[in-house]
């Protein structure tokens, strides 16, 4: 299904993109500040200021998965990436939050995140930068989309892991079938 | 929009935790983020205090009516047992410098999961019962009440923590927020509240000699089914005896070696060794457990538990005894089993039969680790290696918290892996050695139903897999500790897929060119060794 995404190849778009690159920096910074809003304030100031890369490995994949993202919005032959960014995010966010909408609701976050970052352009737009923008909402909403795929993949491995985990545990033993005499001492039975 | 602090503000940002608002927040308890109750007749088979039904999921924790008492009076006791406890709970200046070293607060945000705030859990109700301060100036002096609240905050958090002690290295005082934790947990466990996946090993431990609760004759039988396929592999039958009186060495490893993948093939590296080395040793079906899960309960059940390795060193007539790759057991053995249950006078101190190096370090505990033993071996060159064997294999190494940062085990794994893998990466540095991460499942939490929290505890060491898998392209990584072989192997393969985990002597045993042995095709997982693949 094509949800209208923008194509880089459109020259209707390259005036919003051109502009959306040199503010760059800007709107990730701002983005990644919404992110952290589901942290409390100490752990937010934590993430966003510690910048060793294993000493804070959240906010450095956070970081690098939406820089991918924007860079993918801006250039189209890149959305075979997407995932893979999403992924740097919602692997962390899956665990981190059980309910989906929470844990996605970053992606639609972006929309306002480039309306601040455009605010004096689209003052003064003659309608062009606004139905620009209007196609970009519409990449964004298929990277959200492409996120729900993400978030579930996620969460389904966590429950994967937990039976690969016990059959790891047992699977010696079930091999020698009827010598096993009491299972329930391995417990995780209440769930 | 975010109300983030401004950039001036962040230059000189400051991890201290707030001094009360963090009490006014009480703990929610999120599925997935703790693990099922004890069960009544665990706590029973142990003589625990409170044997019942119940769950964390209900408002009714079913406790003694004087609950707040019991667990008073055993801070107070234990305040007075331990001097290092008075001095933790006093010492703290709040800098905060341990805040954000923990595996758990990097991995779930969660600020009760900084070190110094799980300290203040107990710390609060310390100052508050103890200190005259606190007693005056209540909440002005960062005490409060000790309720219902409280104790159910304690048991979500102190088992949210896996005595790694990774944030005491940070500390500039040494404060040891394991020890802490312990005692967390040992007054909790005055009122029945521990968990199903350390007391059930537990009791199960208590009653038949290891955590699986395995009976003697499973014992044996899964050690000799390891057999069949050694012998298919290598051509050679090791054969292993069981509680024989007189053997020289009585050897003793985590029961995980025996029954749980990967660690059973770190176990037939262990048969193989012994069997090219000729060493007169023997297993025990009764001490057949190296791990010790009353450690993450109270050290009363710690040391029931750990009584079993002397009495049967004594009862076989051993003369040292060794010790299979494992991480708190080894904690156990080098820092309590010598008070608790020796002097074990009746032995000697370990000799090396092939080396004749003499382990002074062990003089006192009369036990040494199969990593220094397998070490001196080869710095003694008494073994024929083929490290090509684990050409197929790119390598890093987890340092466990227990044997690296806490018995400083750092350079023995290191000199024999060298020895046995061509292609080996260390991880970056604030990673390794003593400032390792936690596997995230340490302490007796290595569970199913507590699997989000072990995933984000597990983050800060799989990330850094990740990152040398991408560099380097590892593809194992290697450690010597059974809950690591379990639990890395779980945590990896959500963060970084495709790398997987071996134990030190699973290398070794595939390296080790033995006598008479036929040509090996095969690793011992059964995988075709580099250039047999068309073989297989
Ligand atoms: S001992 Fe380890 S798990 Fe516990 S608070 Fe310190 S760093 Fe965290
Ligand atoms: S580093 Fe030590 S003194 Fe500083 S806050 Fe942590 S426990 Fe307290």
């Amino acid at each position: 299904m094509d949800y209208g995404r923008v194509s880089g190849s459109e020259p209707n778009c390259m005036e919003l993109k051109r502009i959306l690159l040199t503010k760059k920096a800007f709107i990730l910074n701002r983005w990644f500040d919404v992110i952290l809003e589901a942290y409390p304030s100490e752990t937010s100031r934590f993430i966003q200021t510690q910048s060793d890369r294993f000493a804070n490995p959240v906010g450095h994949s956070i970081r690098k998965g939406l820089e991918g993202l924007f860079d993918t919005l801006i250039d189209e032959k890149r959305s075979g990436e997407i995932s893979g960014f999403l992924d740097d995010i919602l692997r962390i966010r899956a665990i981190q939050e059980p309910v989906a909408s929470r844990a996605l609701s970053f992606i639609f976050d972006l929309k306002a995140v480039l309306r601040k970052s455009l605010e004096d352009e689209l003052e003064n737009d003659d309608g062009r930068l606004m139905q620009e923008l209007s196609a970009v909402d519409s990449a964004v909403d298929e990277q959200a989309l492409l996120g729900f795929d993400v978030y579930m993949k996620c969460r389904e491995k966590v429950s994967e892991l937990k039976s690969q985990e016990i059959r790891r545990n047992t699977f010696r033993l079930l091999q020698q079938a009827r010598l096993v005499t009491d299972l329930t001492t391995l417990g995780g039975e209440e769930s | 929009m975010a109300k983030q602090p401004k950039p001036e503000e962040l230059a000189k940002v400051d991890y201290t935790p707030p001094m009360t608002a963090w009490m006014d927040t009480p703990a929610v308890l999120k599925p997935g983020n703790f693990c099922n109750a004890a069960k009544e007749k665990s706590l029973q088979l142990l003589d625990m205090p409170n044997p019942r039904t119940w769950s964390a999921k209900d408002d009714d924790w079913k406790l003694p009516d004087n609950w707040k008492e019991i667990v008073l009076e055993g801070l107070r006791e234990r305040l007075d047992k331990y001097r290092s406890l008075r001095v933790f709970m006093d010492i703290c200046v709040r800098c905060g410098a341990c805040a954000d070293k923990c595996h758990f607060f990097i991995g779930t945000g969660d600020p009760k999961n900084m070190p110094v705030l799980r300290a203040e859990l107990l710390r609060s109700i310390y100052r508050k019962e103890f200190t005259t301060a606190g007693k005056i100036l209540g909440r002005f002096a960062g005490a409060r009440e000790m309720s219902l609240d409280v104790l159910k905050e304690w048991w979500y958090y102190f088992f949210q923590c896996t005595e790694c002690r990774r944030c005491s290295v940070f500390c500039p005082y040494g404060i040891d927020q394991a020890e802490i934790t312990m005692v967390g947990r040992e007054l909790l466990n005055l009122l029945g509240l521990n968990i199903d996946w350390i007391m059930g090993p537990a009791s199960a431990c208590y009653h038949k000699g290891n955590h699986l609760g395995l009976e003697p004759h499973t014992f044996k039988s899964s050690i000799e089914f390891f057999l069949d396929d050694i012998e298919e592999i290598t051509g050679i039958r090791p054969e292993p005896t069981f509680n024989r009186k007189g053997a020289e060495i009585l050897f003793v490893t985590p029961s995980g070696d025996v029954f749980a993948d990967p660690g059973t093939y770190t176990c037939m590296g262990y048969l193989l060794l012994f069997h090219e080395l000729g060493l007169d040793y023997t297993w025990s079906t009764y001490a057949s457990e190296g791990g010790n899960f009353g450690f993450f309960t109270s050290m009363d059940v710690a040391q029931k538990l750990n009584y079993k390795i002397y009495a049967e060193a004594k009862r076989l007539g051993v003369k040292w005894i060794l010790g299979g790759e494992c991480g708190h057991m080894w904690r156990v053995l080098n820092q309590y089993m010598d008070t608790w249950n020796g002097p074990a006078d009746f032995l000697e101190v370990p000799t090396s039969p092939i080396t004749g190096t003499r382990f002074d370090a062990a003089k006192s505990t009369k036990m040494i680790h199969i990593a220094e033993f397998t070490a001196d071996l080869m710095r003694h060159g008494k073994l024929k290696l083929d490290p090509s064997r684990n050409d197929n294999k790119i390598l890093t190494w987890h340092d466990s918290c227990n044997t690296a940062r806490g018995m400083g085990f750092f350079e023995e794994p290191r000199y024999v892996l060298k020895k046995v893998v061509n292609n080996f990466y260390e991880m970056p540095e604030n990673t390794i050695r003593e400032k390792t991460f936690c596997c995230g499942s340490g302490s007796g939490l290595n569970a199913s139903e507590n699997m989000d929290i072990r995933l984000k505890g597990g983050l800060p060491r799989a990330n850094a897999v990740k990152y040398v898998n991408e560099k380097f392209g590892v593809n194992f990584v290697g450690n010597i500790c059974a809950i690591d072989r379990a639990a890395l192997t779980t945590s990896i393969d959500y963060w970084a897929p495709g790398v997987r985990v071996t134990g030190l002597h699973e290398l070794v045993g595939n390296a080790l060119v033995m006598e008479g042995e036929k040509k090996r095709t095969s690793d011992l997982r059964g995988e075709p060794l580099p250039g047999c693949e068309a073989e297989e």
